[in-house]
């Protein structure tokens, strides 16, 4: 990994791979264990900088930390210095000099984790910035579709909902492509973005079921289509929550009741779909139908439970690898480069 | 790989005995069987773990519970040279976890290794099994033991004494991962002038 986790472009399918391997091998079952603890992070500080409410993002950031031993210290915009006026560089740079290991920040303006990474020495990740990107979200979410199938490739999803307001939807666009998926949009004009053509969309005439057409867009996998009647093709929907809190000064929707009657997703969309996942906080009644939100078919407190240990993962990951990186400097530096290829090899000689 | 010395020190015969021979050692010491289990550190640990455990069974004819340990998230060195090791861990196309399919509550746990050196490694599993539950006693059998140690930790069954330099490694190989028995000495040039 990087030294930071800000954009799931940050991770190639290999680095994805081999965090959520270390999520599935190491961190799944601790929450299973009586003691759910491990002292690998002890003597580290991780700091939670949440400039916009959370529930489950807030929370498994902070058990994450403390389960791997880290003390973790959690700021609330509401409750700190920020409501007295101070500039988020100066928050930032204030944090900076108790000398955290790991910020995790939530920000309601795009590139506010990259911002913060500018001024501090800490690992910075990215727990959200306004409708820019939800990387451990992402990572959390292909954990969990790995959990239910084996192999990735090939699979289809679509993700349903209000994509342009949701940085799940930016980083899931992005994810789920790098691990092969095949991505079909479904919105109204008004909630999709922009720039969608930018995502390597090839764009389908309203209504229409999304098809396989290589070489369509940028010859990316990834469609659009304005109705459900595209979820007969799919083995996976992604639901997104309706972003009401966004969507105050803009036009982006005739009607919500019109919005429940056209994109509502109940039981009876799942014909050949085999898996639902919703990243959470649900509105029951609005993008998902009260039956479906109570269905073993969705997938919801699985990611929840997943979210934890992808998070442990990450915090484990940033911390290791940027060790791995300064111990290799550090030895190439002292013998001129060279042979830490015999070193890695016979390891198990060393303990 | 230049100026590197390999040499076999134990053949796959001799390896093949000196399990058998700890396997006889830990019956004679355990006497309660049903109260015994392994747990091997991995990755080769754990193959050895397996290995006495079938050959008790063979010779007492209970059958023994075995148990796989990962120790990396109890390493005492994440941020220096161990991370060289959760790397080359996870480099393995199949990394394993641990797995204690059993618990460890009041059990005499025998702890399994390839090779004892500084004692960090076992100080690491010690602390894991104790976030398992609370044997009633650890005892440690190891395949090499080549001195050096950094912390107070001796094994209760070895294998094979190999006094060796800091320069030296001790490369157990087993047929279960390496396709075949031995141990082998490596050194580098400098390890030996020294």
């Amino acid at each position: 990994m990087n030294r930071n986790l800000l954009s799931i472009n940050d991770l190639s399918r290999e680095d994805i791979e081999s965090l959520l391997a270390t999520a599935r091998v190491d961190f799944l079952d601790l929450s299973k264990r009586d003691i759910k603890k491990v002292p690998t992070l002890r003597g580290r500080t991780v700091i939670d900088l949440f400039y916009e409410k959370s529930t489950r993002t807030s929370i498994s950031f902070e058990l994450a930390g403390k389960r791997l031993s880290a003390d973790v210290v959690n700021v609330k915009a509401d409750s700190s210095a920020v409501g007295k006026g101070e500039s988020l560089k100066d928050t930032t740079l204030t944090l900076n000099a108790y000398r955290p290991d790991i910020i995790v920040i939530r920000h309601p303006h795009v590139g506010a984790a990259a911002f913060v990474a500018r001024y501090t020495d800490a690992h910075v990740i990215n727990a959200g910035d306004g409708m820019g990107e939800h990387p451990t979200q992402c990572l959390l979410d292909i954990f969990s579709l790995q959990q239910e199938f084996r192999d990735l490739n090939g699979l289809k999803v679509a993700i349903v909902g209000d994509i342009l307001h949701s940085r799940v939807a930016r980083s899931n666009i992005i994810g789920f492509q790098k691990m092969g998926m095949k991505v079909t949009l479904v919105a109204p004009p008004g909630l999709l973005p922009r720039g969608v053509g930018a995502l390597g969309v090839a764009r389908q005439r309203a209504g229409t079921r999304s098809t396989d057409r290589p070489g369509g867009g940028n010859g990316a996998d990834l469609n659009v289509a304005h109705s459900l009647d595209a979820l007969a093709d799919v083995d996976v929907i992604y639901l997104l929550r309706m972003q009401k809190e966004r969507h105050e000064g803009g036009n982006f929707l005739p009607s919500l009741r019109e919005y429940i009657a056209r994109y509502q997703v109940g039981l009876r969309h799942l014909s050949g779909v085999k898996k639902v996942l919703h990243p959470g906080p649900i509105n029951r009644g609005v993008e998902i139908e009260g039956a479906l939100a109570d269905s073993p078919e969705n997938l919801i407190l699985q990611q929840v439970e997943a979210g934890l240990a992808v998070r442990m993962a990450i915090m484990y990951r940033l911390i290791v690898d940027s060790a791995v990186a300064d111990a290799g400097a550090a030895a190439d530096a002292e013998a001129g480069a060279a042979k830490p290829a015999a070193e890695v090899k016979n390891i198990h000689a060393v303990g | 790989m230049s100026g590197v010395f390999v040499k076999t020190v134990v053949s796959a015969d001799q390896l093949g005995r000196t399990i058998v021979r700890i396997a006889h050692e830990i019956l004679e010491r355990d006497q309660g069987l049903g109260r015994l289990a392994f747990v091997g550190i991995h990755t080769r640990g754990a193959h050895l773990a397996h290995r006495l455990a079938r050959l008790i069974e063979q010779f007492a004819g209970q059958e023994i519970a075995v148990g796989e340990l990962d120790i990396s998230l109890y390493r005492d060195d994440v941020a220096a040279r161990g991370s060289l090791t959760v790397r080359s861990r996870l480099a393995q196309p199949e990394i394993k976890g641990t797995n204690l399919p059993f618990s460890i509550d009041d059990m005499t746990i025998v702890l399994v290794d390839d090779v004892l050196f500084t004692g960090r490694t076992i100080r690491a599993a010690i602390d894991a099994l104790f976030d398992y539950g609370r044997p009633s006693c650890i005892q440690l059998a190891v395949l090499v033991d080549r001195g050096h140690r950094e912390l107070p930790i001796r094994p209760d069954f070895v294998g094979k004494n190999l006094p060796t330099s800091q320069g030296e490694r001790i490369n157990v190989r087993l047929s279960e991962v390496d396709g075949e028995d031995e141990i082998v000495l490596e050194a580098t040039r400098e390890g030996v002038e020294s």
